[in-house]
C-alpha cells in the first residue's frame, strides 16, 4: 500500500463520521446558548433557505435513526408510547417526539427544540409529525405542498401548463416560506446569501452524483447501503455550506481513485454479487445487517435510499444561479416529484438501475415504520421479476423498532437467497462452459 | 303521508336502487342496508349495464360534481369486508385493511371502473396509485388536494387542478362539462348535502329516532348512487323517520371519531348504539366536507376549490393550521352537545393512531370523558368491545 492509498481510500467515511460529530456539537451549542432552530426533513429540506437566514438546521429524521444506529431506540420509542403513540406507528416520530420530552437529549449530544418547522409533503407523515411541534412548543408550522406525479412515469404526462403552474404554486409558497423567516428571525431575505448557498449545493450535487455513477465500477467502490447511508447523512446535514462541497468532492477523488485500483468494500470481490437495495436501512442492527449481506459477496451497487433521501441531489439539475428563488422553487418541485416518484412508482427507475449498474438482484426491505417507502415494494417485486432476469429478496423488519428485528429469521432468508445466486453463478458459468468449447478462461473471470 | 305512495317517476337520471317504498320506512331502510353490504355493488352494475361511466375514487374527499357534469358516475371507494385473495399479495404487511380491500373488489371484478383517483392522505393511500396501474387496465391517478391550504395561492392551484382532472373526466365520458353543466350539478350536490346536514340534526336533536348505523347507511349509500337518487331516497326517507314512534332512553351522548377513511362494520356501529347515541361522527367526512352551499355564481370549479379550502369539515389527513384537530374534536363535541367520545382508528391506520394521541391529550385537558378503541373493516367479533364500552358508560353514569 503506498501512503496515497491510505490517505484516499476509507477518508469518506473517515471524515463524514468526524463531521457528523462536529455538526452535533454545532447543534449542542446552539442549545446551550438558546439559539434558533428550524426542524426540517430529508426530503425537500429547504435547507437552502433556512440556511440563507443562518438558522440551525435539525433533521428529526437523522436524529431518530442515530438513536437506533447508537442501540438505545428503545428507551425512546417506549418513552412515546407510554404517552399513547401506537406501537404501528412511525418510529422516528415517536423517537423525536420522545427526545423533545427529553429535553432534546440525545445520544450525540443536545437537540435545540423547533423555533420553526419547515416541511413539503414529500411524506405525509412529516405533516402529522409537525403537528406534535405546535402542539408541544406553539412554533410556526410551515408547508410548502409540493404536487407530485399524478400517475405512473409511462401511463400519462402532464401538460406544459400543468408543470408551470405547479412551479408557480411552489414559488409562491416559497416567498410565503421567506417572510415568515424574515419574521421569525428580524432579518431581511438576502438574495445573494442563497445564491451562495446554492452554489455550494450544485458542487454538492454534481460531486453525489458523479459518486453514485462511480459505483457502476466493477468491483463497485462502495456499498450504497453501507457507506451510501454515511454519505447521505453529510449531504443533508452539510447540504449549502463549503464543508460540505468539499467532502463530496474528495469523495469523488476517493472513489475514482478506488474504481483505478478496483479497490472494492469486499475482502474478496471476485466474489461479488452486485444487489440493489430497496427501502430504508435496518438500523437497530445496521453493522450486522450490512454484514449479513457482505459475509456472501454481496454489494449494494446502488440503493434507493440515495435517491430519494439525498433531496434530490440525484438529479441531474443545478440551480439558476441567475434567478435564485425561481430556480430553488424548480429543485424543490423535482427533486420532492422524484424523491416521491422513487417510492411510488420506482419500478422503472429499478429496472433502469438494474440494468445500469449489471445487478444480480434486487433486496427488498419494507419496515413498519415507513408506509411510504414500504407500501408497494411486494407488487413492484412482481413486476422486477418479470421483467429481468434478477434475483429478488423480499424481507420485512423496521428502521427503528428493534422488536421487528429478528437477526435469525433474516439471516435464514438472506442465506438462501444467496445460495440461490450462487447456484445461478455455477448454472450459468456451466452454461457457457458447455456452449463455447475452449470458454473455462473467460466463465471463470467474472 | 303514504308509505304506499311511490316517487314520482324522473327522466333526468338513472335509478340504481330499487327500494320498496311501498312496504314502509323499516323495510327501505333494511332494502338500503342490503345494497350497501352487498359487496358486488348492484348499484354500480347496474349503471355500467346502461352504458354508463364509473370514477372510482378513494377516501375522503373528492369534488365529486366535476365527475357528475362529466356524466361519470363518481363511486366512493372505501374498501369492503371482503376475503383477500389477489390484493394482499400486492402490499406490505403493516397496511390498513381498505388498501388491500379497495384493490381486491377491482381486481376481482366486483366493482368496475374507467378511471381510479386516489389522494395522498396517508402515506399508503398515495401508493395506491402506482400499484393500481401496475395491477388494472383503468387508468389511475393522484389528485393533490392542498396539503398548504393556508397558502394564498392554494385556491388559483386548485381550481386549476380541478379542471385538469375535469378534463380526464371529460375524455372518459366523451362528454363536455360545460359551467352550466357544473352549477346544475353542484346545485344537486348542494341539495344533497342540506339533507345529509338534515340526517345529522336529527342525530343530535333526536338521537333515538335515528340509531348511527340507520344514519350510516343512508349516508354512505351517496357514494354508490347518482345524487339525484339519493336526494329522492332522503327527501322520503327523513319526513318519516321524524314521525317514528320512538322513545328517548337513558343513553350517553356521545361523538364517534375516527370513521374518515376505513370504515367500521355495520355490526360494530350498532353495538355502539346499543349503549349510546351517537349524536355526531366523522363516518365518511368526505361526502360532508363541504359544509354549506356551494355558491353558482362565477366560476363553479373555482367555487368548489374555495369550499374544499375554505368552507370545510377536518380530518386526521388534511393539515390546514386553521383547524387544529383536537380542538376541532373538541368543538364538535360542544356543538353536538356530547357528554363523551369514542375515538377510534382503523388498525395500522397512522394518521388515525397518530391523532389519537392527540385527542386523548385534549380530553383530559377538557375533562371530557372518552373510550379509545381501534377497529378493522373485516372484524366480526364484537363481544369484547361491547363489555368495554357496556363498562365506560356505566363507570360515568354511576360515579
Amino acid at each position: 500500500m503506498t501512503a496515497t492509498t491510505e490517505d484516499i481510500v476509507g477518508r469518506g467515511a473517515r471524515d463524514g463520521g468526524e463531521l457528523f460529530r462536529n455538526w452535533y456539537d454545532g447543534l449542542t451549542t446552539a442549545a446551550a446558548k438558546n439559539e434558533k432552530a428550524a426542524y426540517v426533513f430529508v426530503m425537500g429540506s429547504l435547507a437552502e433557505i433556512v440556511r440563507t437566514f443562518d438558522l440551525h438546521c435539525v433533521f428529526p429524521e437523522i436524529n431518530s435513526l442515530q438513536t437506533a444506529v447508537r442501540h438505545c431506540s428503545d428507551e425512546y420509542l417506549s418513552l412515546a408510547e407510554d404517552h399513547g403513540f401506537s406501537p404501528d406507528v412511525c418510529g422516528y416520530v415517536k423517537a423525536d417526539y420522545a427526545l423533545q420530552l427529553r429535553g432534546g437529549e440525545h445520544p450525540m449530544g443536545r437537540i435545540p427544540p423547533p423555533s420553526i418547522a419547515v416541511q413539503t409533503n414529500a411524506c405525509n407523515t412529516y405533516l402529522k409529525w409537525s403537528e406534535i411541534w405546535e402542539r408541544m412548543y406553539d412554533i410556526p408550522v410551515v408547508t410548502v405542498d409540493v404536487p407530485g406525479s399524478r400517475s405512473a412515469p409511462g401511463t400519462a404526462v402532464l401538460s406544459g401548463e400543468s408543470v408551470e403552474r405547479d412551479r408557480q404554486y411552489v414559488l409562491y409558497q416559497i416567498k410565503e416560506l421567506i417572510s415568515h423567516l424574515e419574521t421569525l428571525t428580524g432579518k431581511k431575505f438576502d438574495v445573494d446569501r442563497l445564491r451562495e448557498v446554492l452554489r455550494l449545493t450544485n458542487r454538492m450535487g454534481r460531486a453525489w452524483r458523479r459518486v453514485l455513477e462511480l459505483n457502476r465500477a466493477r468491483p463497485a467502490v462502495f456499498d450504497a447501503m453501507m457507506e451510501g447511508t454515511i454519505y447521505l447523512g453529510v449531504a443533508n446535514a452539510l447540504r449549502g455550506t463549503e464543508e460540505g462541497a468539499v467532502y463530496f468532492e474528495n469523495l469523488v477523488e476517493e472513489m475514482e481513485y478506488k474504481a483505478e485500483h478496483s479497490i472494492s468494500p469486499l475482502v474478496d470481490h471476485d466474489k461479488e454479487h452486485r444487489l440493489v437495495f430497496v427501502g430504508v436501512p435496518c438500523y437497530p442492527i445496521f453493522r450486522r445487517f450490512y454484514q449479513l449481506f457482505s459475509e456472501w459477496g454481496g454489494v449494494f451497487v446502488s440503493s434507493t435510499y440515495t435517491w430519494f433521501a439525498s433531496g434530490g441531489l440525484n438529479l441531474d439539475f443545478e440551480y439558476d444561479l441567475e434567478n435564485p428563488v425561481e430556480s430553488l422553487a424548480e429543485g424543490v418541485m423535482l427533486s420532492v416529484q422524484r424523491a416521491g416518484d422513487s417510492m411510488l412508482f420506482h419500478d422503472k427507475y429499478l429496472l433502469d438501475g438494474i440494468d445500469e449498474f449489471g445487478a444480480d438482484g434486487v433486496v427488498y426491505h419494507p419496515i413498519k415504520s415507513c408506509r411510504t417507502v414500504s407500501t408497494s415494494l411486494a407488487d413492484s417485486r412482481r413486476v422486477v421479476l418479470a421483467e429481468r432476469d434478477v434475483l429478488c429478496l423480499y424481507i420485512e423488519s423496521d428502521m427503528m423498532d428493534k422488536r421487528v428485528v429478528s437477526e435469525a429469521q433474516l439471516k435464514n432468508r438472506i442465506d438462501a437467497f444467496f445460495e440461490g445466486l450462487e447456484s445461478r453463478r455455477i448454472r450459468k458459468a456451466t452454461a457457457g462452459t458447455a456452449a463455447a468449447p475452449g470458454a473455462e478462461q473467460s466463465a471463470t473471470t467474472p | 303521508m303514504s308509505d304506499a305512495q311511490r316517487l314520482p317517476a324522473s327522466d333526468d337520471f338513472v335509478r340504481l336502487m330499487d327500494l320498496p317504498f311501498e312496504g314502509g320506512l323499516n323495510e327501505v331502510l333494511h332494502e338500503c342496508r342490503e345494497i350497501l353490504e352487498d359487496t358486488d355493488f348492484p348499484t354500480v352494475k347496474k349503471w355500467r349495464e346502461q352504458g354508463g361511466k364509473v370514477m372510482g375514487h378513494f377516501q375522503v374527499y373528492f369534488p365529486e360534481e366535476l365527475a357528475h357534469a362529466a356524466g361519470i358516475l363518481p363511486v366512493k371507494i372505501r374498501g369492503a369486508p371482503v376475503d383477500r385473495e389477489i390484493a394482499d399479495s400486492r402490499f406490505g404487511s403493516y397496511m390498513c385493511s381498505i388498501l388491500r380491500s379497495s384493490l381486491e373488489i377491482a381486481m376481482t371484478g366486483r366493482l368496475e371502473m374507467d378511471m381510479f383517483v386516489t389522494h395522498p392522505i396517508c402515506d399508503g393511500a398515495r401508493n395506491l396509485a402506482g400499484i393500481w396501474s401496475r395491477n388494472r387496465p383503468e387508468p389511475a391517478q393522484i389528485l393533490y388536494l392542498p396539503q398548504n391550504p393556508n397558502s394564498a395561492f392554494a385556491s388559483t392551484w386548485l381550481t386549476q387542478e380541478y379542471r385538469r382532472v375535469l378534463a380526464d373526466l371529460e375524455a372518459i365520458s366523451g362528454q363536455v362539462a360545460t359551467d352550466a353543466d357544473l352549477r346544475a350539478s353542484t346545485e344537486i350536490f348542494n341539495k344533497n348535502r342540506a339533507l345529509l346536514r338534515e340526517v345529522y340534526q336529527i342525530k343530535r336533536e333526536t338521537p333515538w329516532l335515528l340509531p348511527i348505523h340507520e344514519a350510516y347507511v343512508l349516508v354512505a349509500l351517496g357514494g354508490l348512487v347518482q345524487r339525484e337518487e339519493h336526494n329522492e331516497l332522503l327527501e322520503w326517507v327523513l319526513p318519516r323517520i321524524r314521525e317514528r314512534d320512538a322513545r328517548q332512553q337513558d343513553k350517553m351522548r356521545v361523538v364517534f371519531e375516527g370513521g374518515f377513511c376505513e370504515q367500521p362494520p355495520l355490526d360494530l356501529l350498532r353495538a355502539i348504539a346499543e349503549f349510546c347515541y351517537v349524536v355526531d361522527d366523522d363516518l365518511l367526512i368526505g361526502l360532508r366536507w363541504l359544509l354549506s352551499d356551494v355558491p353558482l355564481e362565477g366560476d363553479p370549479v373555482n367555487s368548489l376549490a374555495v369550499a374544499y379550502l375554505d368552507d370545510s369539515s377536518y380530518s386526521p389527513v388534511q393539515h390546514d393550521l386553521r383547524k387544529p384537530k383536537e380542538k376541532m374534536l373538541l368543538a364538535r363535541i360542544r356543538g353536538a352537545g356530547a357528554e363523551a367520545a369514542i375515538v377510534s382508528a382503523a388498525k395500522m391506520c397512522e394518521p388515525g393512531l397518530d391523532e389519537l394521541v392527540a385527542y386523548s391529550q385534549a380530553l383530559d385537558e377538557a375533562g371530557t370523558a372518552y373510550f379509545v378503541t381501534e377497529f378493522e373493516e373485516r372484524m366480526s367479533s364484537f363481544d369484547h368491545l361491547q363489555i368495554q364500552l357496556e363498562t365506560f358508560v356505566e363507570n360515568l353514569l354511576f360515579n
